[in-house]
């Protein structure tokens, strides 16, 4: 039985509330395009994301007109491709033919055009405890392969809490994001947007730039990104101010339950017209720079003056697990990151935050370590030195080496500008103030290289 | 029973929100029938101005596909200043039972 209040909330939540799905993601394995020669693992590469993704899009769409639901974006993630590059011959940087792992990101990139997606991601390497053959030259290429393409994305997971933390790669992804900016100064430093360093990454997450496809997964699948923070916030701005804290968590248990349901039917949908295995629903409330669809003004609706006001964490932490509760029972995989995301330059609210002072990158880190993924769409001055965004790195990855969770980080140096100034990407990826970086030197911690060991955490066997 | 809809196969959910005039219901229902879809049941309520019909059609028998059945509509209402949206039924299932 339906009922005319149901379908009414339906419908103000999409038109009023910017209820979508965030993407659809198709992920394909590229293990069995592996190929000695470069130019014929490029050609399977391309022929089989073009085959396997052909109707994504046109899928998306349709289902997206049936149901009367927006799904924003159709994208791609892909194995990652060191492990497909390392296995070409010819490889390694003192070779007079060496081939370099950009050739992927450019057959990537026209296979992403040829398909229509609007992001590709999987120019990615996992090197949590250390480097194998190809990991090296594809992080070394990562600025040229994000500045040379328009919609590859790129991320590398250094730590893990089974492995530790690589500094050595903590050490070259500082030098990575810095290049991806000065590579790209000229338009708004874009490329460091398009990568993300991970501790602890998921091998199932549809959200870009940090997706890609799991040596774990199936051939193909199918992954589904929900959103929402503005039924969230709608739907707690209808409490009274003297609800007590156990009405907000089960309000926001409801409403997160509703989305994540309308995220699994269309997962279903999806996997069933695309002749595709369904993977995972992700819960994660993905904010966008449209007024109104934001995280920061769910933690003020809970209460705060602004966010990043001390208290933000706390709402924080229960808006996170709220969330996961709501969202677990209404679907049957649940899986990817899973949980409040907070990029600043992507989150009204946020946005806001950062302009009047009431939020830094210090209360941002401690929000990082009670949410989903990390210090995200972070714009810094472009004199911070490299060793300062390893420092960085560093310590967000171990938030999520102790604490068992996926953190990432993906700064962006603004070049050529300092704190207070602005950017602008335009989209989805939004833009914001330059944020003030703590300038004390981190050099000698990070030159040292090396591992930090796993914690306590890891010995569960 | 008012205000609920009885459980059959294959629906579209149309609803039609903006002020109220003459024969709204009627250009709805004829743009149904010249594509092949049976109206089931329809609820509609006046507050002050304000005009909303909530229709359930069966589109098993549709002539035309369901994104073209939704564009149809969707003109309608941008020519009547009304906001009309199509929606399969599963939505509604899926996001308010369990």
């Amino acid at each position: 039985m339906l009922n005319t209040r149901d379908i009414l909330e339906t419908i103000n939540m999409i038109d009023n509330e910017d209820l979508d799905v965030r993407t659809i993601t198709m992920g394909i394995s590229l293990i069995d395009c592996i190929d000695p020669d470069i130019k014929r693992a490029t050609d399977k590469v391309y022929d089989k994301i073009c085959r396997y993704a052909e109707n994504l899009v046109k899928t998306g769409e349709d289902i997206s007109k049936e149901y009367g639901i927006p799904i924003v974006n159709k994208r791609i993630s892909v194995t990652p491709i060191a492990m497909i590059a390392g296995a070409c011959q010819t490889h390694g940087l003192n070779d007079a033919s060496y081939n370099s792992p950009i050739k992927f990101a450019k057959t990537l990139d026209k296979a992403a055009k040829e398909v229509g997606v609007n992001f590709i991601g999987g120019y990615s390497a996992l090197v949590q405890k250390g480097f194998s053959s190809g990991d090296k030259e594809l992080i070394l290429s990562i600025p040229e392969a994000l500045a040379t393409t328009d919609f590859v994305c790129s991320s590398v997971n250094v730590g893990s809490t089974k492995a530790g933390i690589n500094m050595d790669a903590v050490k070259m992804m500082g030098k990575a994001i810095k290049d991806a900016a000065v590579l790209t100064k000229d338009r708004e430093c874009i490329g460091a947007a398009k990568l993300v360093v991970f501790c602890n990454a998921p091998e199932d997450n549809p959200f870009m730039a940090g997706a890609f496809h799991g040596v774990g997964e199936p051939d193909r699948v199918i992954n589904v990104g929900v959103s929402g923070p503005g039924v969230v916030r709608a739907a707690l701005s209808k409490l009274s101010d003297t609800d007590d804290i156990s009405k907000v968590a089960e309000l926001i248990k409801r409403t997160a339950f509703k989305i994540t349901r309308m995220g699994q039917l269309v997962a279903q949908e999806a996997s069933k017209r695309l002749d595709t295995p369904f993977g995972i629903v992700d819960l994660s409330l993905a904010p966008t720079p449209a007024v109104g669809d934001s995280v920061a003004y769910i933690l003020e609706e809970m209460g705060l003056e602004q966010c990043g006001a001390h208290g933000t964490t706390a709402t924080l932490a229960l808006l996170n697990d709220a969330v996961k509760k709501g969202g677990v029972m209404a679907s049957s995989h649940v899986g990817g990151l899973s949980g409040a995301f907070i990029p600043v330059s992507e989150d009204a609210g946020m946005i806001a935050a950062a302009r009047s002072g009431a939020l830094s990158l210090t209360k941002l880190e401690a929000m990082t370590s009670v949410c989903s993924v990390g210090l995200d769409m972070i714009i810094v001055p472009g004199d911070v030195s490299n060793e300062i965004l390893s420092g960085i790195i560093a310590d967000e990855a171990a938030i999520g080496m102790v604490n068992s969770k996926t953190t990432a980080v993906r700064l962006i140096p603004a070049i050529g500008k300092k704190a207070g100034e602005e950017l602008n990407f335009g989209g989805l990826l939004g833009g914001g103030p330059i944020m003030e970086v703590n300038k004390k030197s981190p050099a000698k911690f990070i030159n040292r290289g090396g591992r930090i060991p796993a914690p306590m955490q890891s010995l569960k066997n | 029973m008012r205000g609920q809809w009885l459980n059959f196969d294959m629906k579209a959910v149309i609803t039609v929100l903006g002020k109220d005039a003459v024969g709204i219901l009627a250009k709805v229902s004829t743009v149904c029938a010249e594509n092949g879809a049976n109206v089931i049941e329809v609820t509609q309520s006046i507050m002050q101005d304000l005009f909303a019909m909530i229709m359930m059609v069966d589109t098993e028998k549709c002539t035309v596909s369901f994104a073209e059945l939704s564009d149809s509509l969707v003109a309608l209402g941008e020519k009547e200043g009304l906001k009309i949206h199509v929606m399969h039924e599963d939505i509604f299932n899926s996001m308010h039972r369990i």
